[in-house]
């Protein structure tokens, strides 16, 4: 009995011994089945990274890096950025893969062995950091970014296994110094930071190449005659720019001093600093341009009106004085060729506030100039304006602009009296209408400024300018600079012309401005314009012709423009009929 | 078997009654391939992946390959000597360990060496030794013990002291059952609280889960499985909220951004570069720069310098050492082989598996070792203590002893185990 109860039990245990068996065993299979797909997914995974994301390279400090998959990761990664172009296609700037060297100080086993053998291929190298880096515990230290192909390879021949190359795009800018404030520089992270680099950074930045309006060749000869002219009148600076006269193309732009855009990092704050845009002078006379043609164009005044100079004018405590004063009444002619200053401000005076700030507004001399880079200057004009600040602001004074803008409304008034914009990226686009042309004065009127100008540099202050052959005018312009202590300083001096040629139909206009010269013995102590920025006009445009080839021949003195004001000029050492009058300042 | 030459066949013949013929036929040779070939791959790996580290850390190039062939002779040595024990010495085994662990854990919260701020380690012939490794093995090995006495007997301990037979018989006798789990939920938490005062959260998770597929094999119901789930989610949110090296590690797996994922990165690209044969062997070059490569990241390494392929190869054996061992088990009627195993190859495959995520950026970065392929003292050493116990309960012999409970059994004893089947 008690045998079969213990059978009986003995059966229960037994079944649910097998149930709880059986169901563990369902349990395992679930266990096996969790791990075979956990497994399965990590499998699934290293096939999507070594399969399908496969050798992609590795990132930046590490050990293998030169392999091809860096290149193209880079390449996908960033465009390489556009290159600058000058007129004729020559390359100002572009974009070169360059090594740069580092070291792994782990890997090198003689540090002070490979840094001698760095010093002979890099001279200028800090010998006793690269040994500290080379020595520390660190396991990456640069030792010289974008070095040059030569270089690499005479690295490559030490077969130093501590030494590897990143590589990086570089900018490169073949012409070093040659244009630096208009195409400017970009950092290495491809941020244009100045000049058209900073300006057209959207174009350069998505792969675009750029075309500039310059000629290199024009370039290099205004820097180099520029250049000239500072080093012999020991000016602390100077600019100057050469535009189409129609179309406001700049040819030409110079600021100086300047600096290698290859090495921006070591430019000091005078060297960045464009004294062609964004710099803002008192110009001084050369704004006689702009109040005689507003006497012609804004109150139909005639060349042969004639304002008394006899004695200066007195406004309040100042007084307006001539500096080549003649003491008898002029005829417009004679007031532009003599610089008077009495004249000017009594043309401004006659021409009356209004429309003399509204011409000079039209000219764009009062707003800040548009132009295709981005260090501009805002002009400084009276503010308010008074009667008194037209009498001044007829012979410049109390004016300030920038060099390139008053180039800009000097070229509009010589080409034919049409506005002009300067521009230094060529047009990109063909299809366009046809540029509006925006007429500041009437063509007869220009062509009485352009025989004004001539007669400026046959018989007036900028006798110095002229180029045989070439019908050269334009005006000069000295400036006193404000002083420390307020007031004009007579010792420092802007001096400066802007001109054009040939006069009968301008097709370059020219700018010359030279901060601060100091007279010397070949200019008898003289450093007014007449005598600094006059000749450089004259290098210039000789300069130009040759590069140019633009024949001496086309110009005939017995037609020189020059003629139609012979009946305007009353002074009595003049000699009718003569072009070339020797005049003396 | 046709491989093998007529010498061995003649030594090991299926009549060979002697210890060790017995054990050749009993045990199951197929597991006991695919662990060597785990060490074997390991080893190689170990000889790539090392140098640089112990260049690093200025050792000879060697070093660690040298101490690692040394472990790993002794773990194999202890797998091969354990899984000769039956299923009652294992048990025995397991509980010395088990004690002599925990004092040992004890004992290193107060002398121990602490290491990067956890103190794990206690120096013992000048090796450092770290208990917490053997605690899994024989934590899995009792608590399969105490669950299965409350499941196939209602018999209370004192009782099992005597024969084994006997006490099972016992047991039909016995109303009120052995309070197994009670025991091993008491053992479970003291342990976690040694764990997490080192702290030590990756074994804790390793513990736990270990224990949990316990329970669910044991027959837990399903929803109590979902009480479970939640208790572990639960504990790995304290974990985040009170361990700001998890928090750190885990803000930096779900939001790439929040941080510094170097390791992280370092490892994927060695998959990327390594592609599908990878660079060959000694070419890698993410193990110049992967911390721990022999160790922690030897899985990238592998991956690198022998590709995909190897590494899905790799991926494979460890899936047939996982699927193989509780294939045994199904033919297994001993409810405690059944847990024990269940809960050492969850050992096994968890650690594998937490490894091979994090270095694939599919778990968050936790250093674990590969077991039987990372150099790392303590763990390999404990790994061939865990697996020889999964031979040792695996082994035919046990299978046929005890499977048949109760009646059956008897006549199942009289019977010659060499009649079992073939593989």
């Amino acid at each position: 009995m008690i045998l079969r109860q213990m059978r009986r039990n003995a059966i229960r245990i037994e079944g649910e011994h097998s149930a709880a068996l059986e169901r563990a065993r369902g349990r395992l299979v679930l266990l096996g089945m969790v791990f075979a797909l956990a497994y399965a997914v990590i499998a699934v995974r290293v096939f999507d990274l070594a399969v399908l994301q496969g050798d992609v390279p590795r990132m930046e400090g590490e050990v293998v890096a030169a392999d091809e998959g860096l290149q193209e990761k880079e390449q996908v990664a960033s465009i390489r950025r556009g290159d600058i172009y000058d007129r004729n296609g020559e390359l100002l700037a572009t974009t070169l893969k360059a090594a740069s060297l580092y070291a792994d100080p782990a890997l090198i086993l003689e540090p002070q062995k490979v840094t001698q053998r760095l010093a002979r291929i890099f001279p200028d190298l800090d010998q006793a950091q690269t040994l500290k880096d080379l020595e520390g515990a660190r396991r990456f230290a640069w030792i010289r970014r974008g070095i040059t192909p030569d270089q690499q390879q005479e690295i490559l021949a030490l077969g130093e296994p501590g030494l590897g190359f990143e590589y990086e795009d570089t900018r490169i800018y073949p012409q070093g110094a040659l244009a630096t404030h208009l195409v400017g520089y970009a950092d290495r992270d491809g941020n244009g930071l100045a000049g058209v680099e900073r300006s057209y950074q959207d174009v350069l930045a998505t792969g675009n190449d750029l075309h500039l309006t310059l000629d290199l060749r024009l370039q290099h000869a205004l820097r180099r005659e520029l250049g000239a002219a500072v080093q012999e009148f020991q000016a602390i600076g100077a600019a100057g720019v050469i535009l189409d006269a129609q179309t406001g193309e700049v040819l030409a732009g110079v600021s100086l001093p300047d600096f290698d855009i290859n090495k921006a990092g070591s430019a000091t704050d005078e060297q960045e600093f464009s004294r062609l845009t964004l710099g803002v002078y008192e110009l001084g006379s050369m704004f006689k341009i702009f109040s005689t043609a507003a006497l012609l164009e804004t109150v139909n005044g005639s060349l042969g009106q004639t304002f008394d100079a006899t004695k200066p004018i007195r406004i309040g405590r100042f007084s307006i004085n001539d500096y080549h004063a003649q003491k008898r009444v002029l005829t417009v002619p004679e007031v532009f060729m003599y610089s008077s200053n009495i004249g000017a401000a009594l043309m401004g005076k006659t021409v009356g506030t209004e429309k003399l700030r509204a011409f000079y507004r039209d000219l764009g001399l009062i707003d800040p100039l548009k132009f295709d880079v981005r260090e501009i200057g805002s002009p400084e004009v009276p503010h308010p304006w008074r009667e008194a600040s037209t009498l001044t602001a007829s012979y410049g004074h109390g004016i300030s602009t920038t060099p390139l803008q008053l180039a800009s409304a000097a070229a509009s008034v010589v080409n034919g009296g049409f506005l002009v914009q300067p521009k230094l990226v060529a047009q990109q686009d063909n299809s366009g209408e046809p540029e509006k042309k925006v007429r500041v004065i009437s063509q007869e009127n220009s062509e009485k400024m352009r025989a004004l100008w001539r007669l400026v540099v046959t018989q007036g202050t900028a006798k110095n300018a002229d180029v045989p052959g070439y019908d050269i005018g334009g005006k000069t312009g000295t400036a006193e600079k404000v002083g420390a202590r307020g007031g004009y300083d007579r010792k420092r001096l802007i001096s400066s012309f802007v001109g054009a040629f040939p006069m009968n139909d301008p097709k370059y206009v020219v700018m010359i401005m030279v901060d601060e010269p100091k007279g010397n013995k070949k200019t008898y102590g003289y450093a007014t314009a007449g005598w600094v920025a006059a000749p450089v006009m004259a290098k210039v445009v000789t300069s130009m012709a040759s590069i140019l080839g633009i024949p001496a021949d086309a110009y005939d003195p017995a037609k020189d423009i020059v003629y139609n004001l012979d009946r305007y000029i009353h002074d009595p050492k003049h000699k009718k009929g003569k072009t070339l009058v020797s005049y003396h300042e | 078997m046709s491989i093998m030459s007529p010498a061995q066949t003649q030594a090991f013949s299926r009549t060979d009654r002697s210890f060790l013929g017995s054990w050749w036929w009993t045990v199951d040779r197929a597991l006991l391939g695919s662990i060597l070939a785990l060490a074997l791959c390991g080893v190689i790996l170990v000889a790539t992946a090392s140098p640089p580290v112990a260049q690093r850390i200025g050792l000879t190039d060697y070093y660690f390959l040298k101490r690692h062939i040394m472990l790993l002779s002794v773990s194999l040595s202890i797998m091969l000597g354990v899984s000769m024990l039956s299923p009652r010495q294992v048990w025995r085994l397991a509980s010395v360990i088990l004690l002599g662990g925990a004092v040992a854990m004890l004992m290193v919260l107060f002398f121990g060496e602490e290491v990067k701020g956890a103190r794990r380690w206690i120096s013992l012939l000048g090796f450092s030794l770290q208990p917490s490794e053997f605690i899994k093995p024989a934590f899995a090995i009792v608590a399969a013990w105490l669950i299965s006495l409350q499941k196939s007997s209602g018999t209370r301990s004192g009782v099992i002291a005597g024969k084994k037979h006997k006490s099972r018989w016992d047991a039909l006798r016995s109303a009120d059952k052995f309070p197994g789990y009670h025991y091993t939920i008491f053992m479970y938490f003291i342990l976690i609280t040694l764990l997490l005062l080192q702290p030590d959260l990756g074994m804790t998770v390793v513990l736990t889960s270990v224990f949990a597929a316990q329970i669910v094999i044991a027959g837990l119901r399903l929803r109590f499985l979902a009480v479970l789930g939640g208790v572990g989610a639960g504990g790995l949110t304290l974990a985040y909220l009170g361990f700001h090296h998890v928090r750190s590690r885990i803000d930096r797996f779900l939001y790439p951004d929040s941080g510094d994922n170097y390791q992280v990165e370092r490892s994927l690209d060695a998959f990327r570069h390594g592609g599908f044969w990878g660079t060959g062997p000694g070419q890698g070059s993410e193990k110049l720069i992967l911390p721990d490569a022999h160790a922690d990241f030897i899985f990238s390494v592998g991956g690198e310098e022998f590709g995909m392929i190897f590494i899905w190869i790799l991926i494979g054996i460890f899936l047939f050492t996982l699927l193989r061992g509780l294939g045994r088990l199904r033919e297994n009627g001993d409810m405690f082989a059944v847990l024990a195993v269940g809960g050492l190859l969850t050992m096994l495959g968890l650690q594998a598996l937490v490894h091979m995520g994090s270095a694939v950026n599919l778990l968050p970065a936790k250093g674990m070792t590969l077991p039987f392929i990372s150099y790392g003292g303590s763990s390999i050493l404990a790994m061939g203590l865990g697996m020889g116990m999964v031979l040792a309960l695996t082994r035919r012999q046990s299978r046929v002893s005890v499977s048949r409970s109760g009646i059956v059994m008897r006549r199942a004893e009289k019977n010659n185990a060499g009649q079992t089947n073939e593989d």
